[in-house]
């Protein structure tokens, strides 16, 4: 299955080209599902460790309030997307190098724990932030480019699409390494990582700043297509949010994280438009389904259906 | 002599190992340890020597396993040093003790689950050379060449990818230790390398283990609580108890000592004539 991913993910990528082309409402949804896909890749590397964050989402909102703080100054998008991960990034290396010590439960609330610091930060320091009004995201142009809104919509959409593609390939390498297999080892036997002289704490410190770049880099093309960033960004109902989708899509492969974001946000548009009380309902339904019908997630359930197909 | 030692002597002879030299492998002084009131360690001195197999015998809770785990960095002495190779290593941690050549295997084998062995073995000589970019695939050429001459010489070359929590306690034992052996160590520590393994696979896991630290030059200390084994097997026996070695020597000596038969041993664990 892993060698057919490529192939897949070509298919799957021209599939949302011609989702987007043929229902141009819907480019704004396929935007914001390949931005929450990135913010789900991390989630899915840490849980090849066996660790949850709870409160990864505080990540995307740094990068969503870079982009509104800098946009006024210099909205170039490739600026500000570089700009934006880098922090991220950053901050990802500073908490990491205080959480990467704790395990489980306690990896995953530490993590909640810092993202609601942050949130009521955003809320509170309302002379800086605007609080729960949030911050309006200035018109960005695209290399010195200003383009009209179908053609910025166009735009968002691709460098999304391309971020995906990247991040998605970085992180497929980076898994099949020994770094990223003696992540995995840190789920089953981080003892024995220590007795082959490897530092545990470093592997996983490692994962967790790639994980919040590209957390980051999701919450700049976030506030980049809404334009408009409020602090429940970093609220850890969001970062609930970024689990449910990586439960959703199943951490077998690179491809899941960006299958359940797809799902996940088609789901509910259709839910609200028919359900508009009940959506959530409708989410909690189909996330039911997964975990007991195809606990693999959605990526599950294609591959064991290539792998019918094959055979 | 008994026909314990004949078959002791027998036994070291068939395979075919020069003598120890009487370079000091491994040195400990004086260490104590206690779980509150229980003594784990009550003034341990020994020396292994370069090239020797030393096992270690005793009823459980003497404190074999913390000698092993004071010696690996997993449990710090509260009096006393570890020198290896003449540098003290005393309260370093289990990184840095296994750069220093020393590596361990475990009573309950520690192996990746979701791994194949074939992964395993790689990981491990992944560690021993620093290899850890992140965009290199972990099985590449040199690693997995490297990896399945390892695992033939295990004799685990059948069974190379199968997933590590599919295998039988023989395999898992093979498998653990070669990890251990993958890092190229000078000195290995093994805890219990044949405990749960079923009788008739056990001679044939010493046989095969024997070869391969015999061809690696390792000296090995292990933990070991059948007899035949360790009469197979060892240079010299140190005999814990409650902590302390009360008794230290070749196997021949040592086994037939009425006493530790007697306190140690106990009828059900005689040497089979």
């Amino acid at each position: 299955m892993r060698r057919a991913e490529p192939l897949l993910a070509l298919a799957g990528a021209a599939a949302l080209v011609g989702i987007a082309y043929a229902a141009p409402w819907l480019r704004f949804v396929l935007t914001i599902a390949l931005a929450k896909g990135l913010a789900v890749l991390g989630i899915l590397l840490l849980l090849k460790a066996g660790q949850v964050s709870f409160g990864h989402a505080m990540y995307a909102a740094v990068g969503a309030y870079v982009v509104a703080f800098a946009a006024p100054g210099m909205g170039e998008a490739l600026v500000l997307l570089p700009l934006a991960t880098g922090i991220a990034g950053l901050l990802g290396l500073v908490v990491g190098l205080f959480i990467t010590r704790y395990r489980e439960i306690f990896f995953s609330m530490l993590n909640l724990a810092i993202s609601m610091v942050l949130y009521s930060m955003l809320e509170k320091f309302y002379a800086i932030t605007k609080g729960t009004d949030g911050i309006r995201v200035a018109p960005v142009t695209f290399a010195g480019l200003s383009p009209e809104r179908e053609s910025a919509e166009w735009a968002m959409f691709a460098i999304a699409l391309l971020l995906a593609f990247g991040f998605g390939i970085v992180a497929r390498l980076y898994l099949a390494s020994p770094m990223g297999q003696a992540l995995a080892g840190i789920k089953t036997r981080e003892t024995r990582l220590e007795f082959m002289g490897v530092p545990a704490r470093h592997v996983l410190l490692s994962a967790y700043v790639f994980s919040a770049v590209m957390a980051g880099a999701a919450g700049a093309i976030i506030a980049m297509t809404t334009r408009h960033v409020t602090p429940l960004l970093a609220y850890w109902t969001t970062s609930g949010e970024l689990v449910f989708i990586a439960i959703l899509g199943g951490a077998g492969g690179v491809l899941g994280p960006f299958l359940g974001a797809a799902a996940y946000e088609l789901i509910r548009v259709h839910a609200a438009a028919a359900f508009a009380d009940l959506w959530q309902l409708t989410l909690g339904i189909a996330l039911l389904l997964v975990i007991l019908f195809a606990p693999g997630g959605l990526w599950g359930v294609l591959a064991r259906l290539f792998r019918r197909v094959r055979a | 002599m008994s026909a314990s030692d004949d078959r002791s002597a027998e036994g070291r002879e068939g395979l075919n190992r020069p003598p120890p030299d009487q370079g000091v492998m491994l040195e400990a002084r004086g260490l104590r340890l206690a779980f509150g009131g229980v003594r784990a360690a009550d003034g341990i001195d020994l020396s292994v020597m370069r090239g020797e197999f030393l096992a270690i015998i005793g009823p459980n809770g003497a404190g074999k396993t913390t000698f092993i785990n004071m010696t690996t960095g997993y449990l710090r002495p509260q009096a006393g040093s570890i020198h290896h190779e003449g540098e003290r290593i005393t309260g370093l941690s289990p990184r840095a003790i296994v750069r220093r050549g020393i590596a361990r295997s475990f009573q309950l084998p520690q192996l990746f689950t979701e791994h194949t062995v074939l992964e395993n073995a790689a990981l491990a000589i992944a560690a021993r050379l620093g290899i850890w970019s992140p965009l290199a695939p972990l099985l590449r050429r040199e690693i997995r060449e490297e990896a399945r001459e390892l695992l033939a010489r295990f004799g685990l070359s059948a069974i190379e990818e199968s997933r590590a929590d599919t295998l039988n306690e023989g395999a898992r034992k093979l498998a653990d230790i070669a990890m251990a052996v993958a890092l190229k160590p000078r000195l290995l520590l093994m805890d219990e390398p044949t405990s749960g393994v079923a009788a008739s696979e056990k001679m044939a896991v010493v046989e095969t283990l024997a070869r391969v630290l015999r061809d690696a030059a390792v000296t090995a200390v292990f933990v070991e609580h059948d007899m035949d084994v360790v009469a197979r097997f060892a240079d010299r026996v140190a005999v814990w108890s409650q902590g302390r070695i009360v008794a230290l020597g070749p196997p021949a000596t040592v086994l037939s000592d009425p006493e530790v038969q007697r306190e140690v041993i106990g009828v059900s664990g005689a040497i089979h004539a």
